[in-house]
């Protein structure tokens, strides 16, 4: 297995949107290191031929008859929202103006 | 009125049907014992005093006209803040949905409601239930009302000391690698896992999927079954609730109480769960316990589940892999808060990072980024698809020992509540903590924890699990309350009746002391 570095850490950290301090990249390297190690044995007994489990139980895909059912009305919906327009969330800009 | 905090859920239910008490006094008593204790304990997030005063005098009302009710209306329940209620806040322990309030009841808390249980507030927990301590809830910890400057388990410490010291009959709780049986153990209370899929999760803020689970958090295994009949069953809104048609809990519960209960079950003791790394007086309550198990008749077995040591890693690579993608919701549009960056421009991207920054806890960074890494291309099938092999693994460690066995036991925790900050520096020495419970989430199986006395060395209680097949979660409330019975009848008094007492005026003598 791998060795996690600091720049690993940072690039897990921007595909996870979470903005990081130098500090907690220094931090999480040393503690994912660890961690990893340990969990890393799983590898021993995991064997090609073992088959892998999702699940804990063996269901399959469930439906439902396509009809309307009552569900949150707008200001319900809305009613959690950090901000808004009208009966629109508000966003910031998608794209960067550079 | 205090006296009626004493009673089990099922006796105050007694009171209340046969109106020698009314569901207002029963509420008050609670509210006074909360207002008394709780500064202290913290068990509550937030306590909804006058909602709860006015649903219970509904339900008076009610049962005054005549009303036939569910045995349990009227009696006082803390939801774990993990399960959304519509008019309290619901934060699961986490700074990013500080105020939140759903506009919607999971559908657990619907069923409470419609039975006419009266909702005293929400109780403290891990941020998003990531910890066995309650110590990474972003608003502080919950104490152990057995010693204070202990944790009282986790993620739902906050049930399980909100039960234990008798603010409240009983709790919900959500356990996705031990959240309701590890608090139990440390508290003395009784707490249920249900079998995957027979309880619904809408509305239960999630983890995990393939391994969450609600369930009941109470004093007496019977309680626990009263409020298991009330909260399980299929629901259309869950895709993964089962369709099974259950016995009622409670019957299984008093079926436990007659002679003879435990003559000829066959009890399985998991080899690997004992030994090294469990303390002594937490070994030496097992054992009694075998011991007097033996005595009523019932068959102990020795069994094997070689893969259990594996139980730990694989889960620390699921659910870290399902969080990170669970907890992507979190993206400061539909609900919680939102941070601006405090440098460069204001686009969605960094509105969100520094969202996520700011609102998540470092517990919930370390699995976020942890799951990230094992899901990611050229590490997934080393981590994550091994981590699913061992799985099946462990599965079949299960399918052999139930061929052999009715019921398996092991300690419920390897050690009693330990003190604050002994395992927060180092991630894997708390994480080892779930040793016990980890397998039966990983198998969808039921399990349950109920006290079987106090470790010598520290006074501190032991909890014993019980594990069943998937779906014979009856089989549990047969067999845990045939147990409880014993040892009472051994101990001559209950469990949590031999917790230290909890007055406003100790709590003052303690804090002056701490000055």
């Amino acid at each position: 297995m791998s060795e996690i570095t600091a720049e690993q850490v940072a690039h897990l950290a921007y595909l996870a949107r979470i903005d990081l301090s130098p500090l907690e990249i220094t931090s999480l390297t040393r503690d994912l290191g660890q961690i990893v190690d340990s969990i890393a044995k799983v590898s021993e007994v995991a064997t090609a031929d073992t088959p892998a489990t999702s699940h804990p139980m063996p269901l399959t895909n469930v439906f439902r008859d396509d009809v309307v059912v009552p569900s949150l009305t707008v200001e319900q919906a809305l009613s959690g929202a950090p901000d808004r327009a009208g009966d629109k969330f508000r966003v910031p800009a998608i794209l960067d103006e550079e | 009125m205090t006296y009626l905090t004493k009673l089990s859920a099922a006796a105050l239910s007694e009171l209340l049907v046969s109106k020698q008490v009314s569901a207002v006094e029963a509420t008050r008593a609670h509210l006074d014992h909360i207002t008394a204790v709780d500064t202290d304990l913290h068990a509550f997030l937030h306590v909804a005093g006058d909602a709860a005063l006015d649903a219970a005098a509904k339900i008076d009302a009610r049962r005054a006209a005549g009303e036939v009710l569910n045995s349990l209306a009227g009696v006082p329940i803390a939801i774990k803040d993990v399960l959304a209620t519509q008019d309290m806040p619901t934060t699961a322990g986490s700074k990013i949905l500080e105020g939140w309030v759903p506009p919607y009841d999971a559908t657990v808390v619907a069923h409470l409601r419609a039975a006419g249980l009266i909702l005293l507030g929400k109780t403290n927990m891990d941020e998003f239930a990531m910890g066995s301590s309650t110590e990474h809830s972003a608003y502080g910890v919950t104490r152990n009302p057995w010693d204070r400057d202990r944790i009282p388990g986790g993620s739902g410490g906050g049930s399980a000391a909100a039960v234990a010291s008798f603010q409240a009959p009983l709790a919900l709780g959500s356990d996705t690698g031990g959240s309701i049986r590890q608090p139990a153990a440390v508290t003395g209370s009784v707490g249920v896992k249900p079998t995957y899929g027979g309880v619904s999760r809408y509305g239960a803020i999630a983890l995990a999927s393939s391994l969450d689970q609600v369930g009941p958090v109470s004093r007496t295994v019977y309680d626990a079954a009263l409020l298991h009949d009330v909260i399980g069953g299929h629901d259309p809104l869950d895709s993964t609730s089962l369709t099974d048609s259950w016995p009622s809990m409670a019957a299984a519960a008093q079926a436990g109480l007659t002679d003879g209960a435990l003559k000829g079950v066959r009890v399985g003791v998991i080899k690997e769960l004992a030994g090294d790394g469990f303390q002594a007086g937490v070994t030496q309550r097992f054992t009694e316990t075998l011991a007097l198990l033996v005595a009523a008749g019932a068959e102990i077995t020795e069994v094997s589940a070689p893969n259990f040591e594996y139980a730990v890693a694989a889960y620390y690579l699921i659910l870290p892999a399902e969080a990170s993608s669970n907890l992507a919701r979190f993206d400061s549009v539909r609900f919680g808060i939102r941070v601006n960056p405090a440098s460069g421009s204001l686009t969605s991207e960094h509105v969100m990072s520094a969202t996520r920054e700011a609102g998540f806890g470092d517990e919930v960074k370390r699995r976020i980024i942890l799951g990230t890494y094992a899901l990611s291309a050229g590490y997934y099938d080393a981590y994550y698809g091994s981590a699913q092999k061992v799985r099946t693994l462990i599965q079949r460690d299960f399918a052999a020992a139930f061929s052999q066995v009715d019921v398996l036991v092991s300690p419920s925790a390897p050690t009693t509540a330990f003190k604050f900050g002994e395992k927060l520096a180092d991630p894997m020495a708390m994480y080892i903590n779930d040793v016990t419970t980890i397998p039966a989430n990983l198998a969808g199986v039921p399990g349950m924890s109920i006290p079987i006395g106090l470790a010598p060395e520290d006074g501190l209680p032991v909890g014993l699990q019980i594990m069943a097949p998937a779906k014979a979660d009856a089989r549990l409330y047969t067999v845990g309350a045939a147990i409880e019975q014993l040892l009472e009848a051994r101990w001559g008094h209950t469990m949590l009746s031999q917790a230290p007492a909890l007055t406003p005026t100790e709590m003052f003598a303690s804090k002056e002391g701490a000055v």
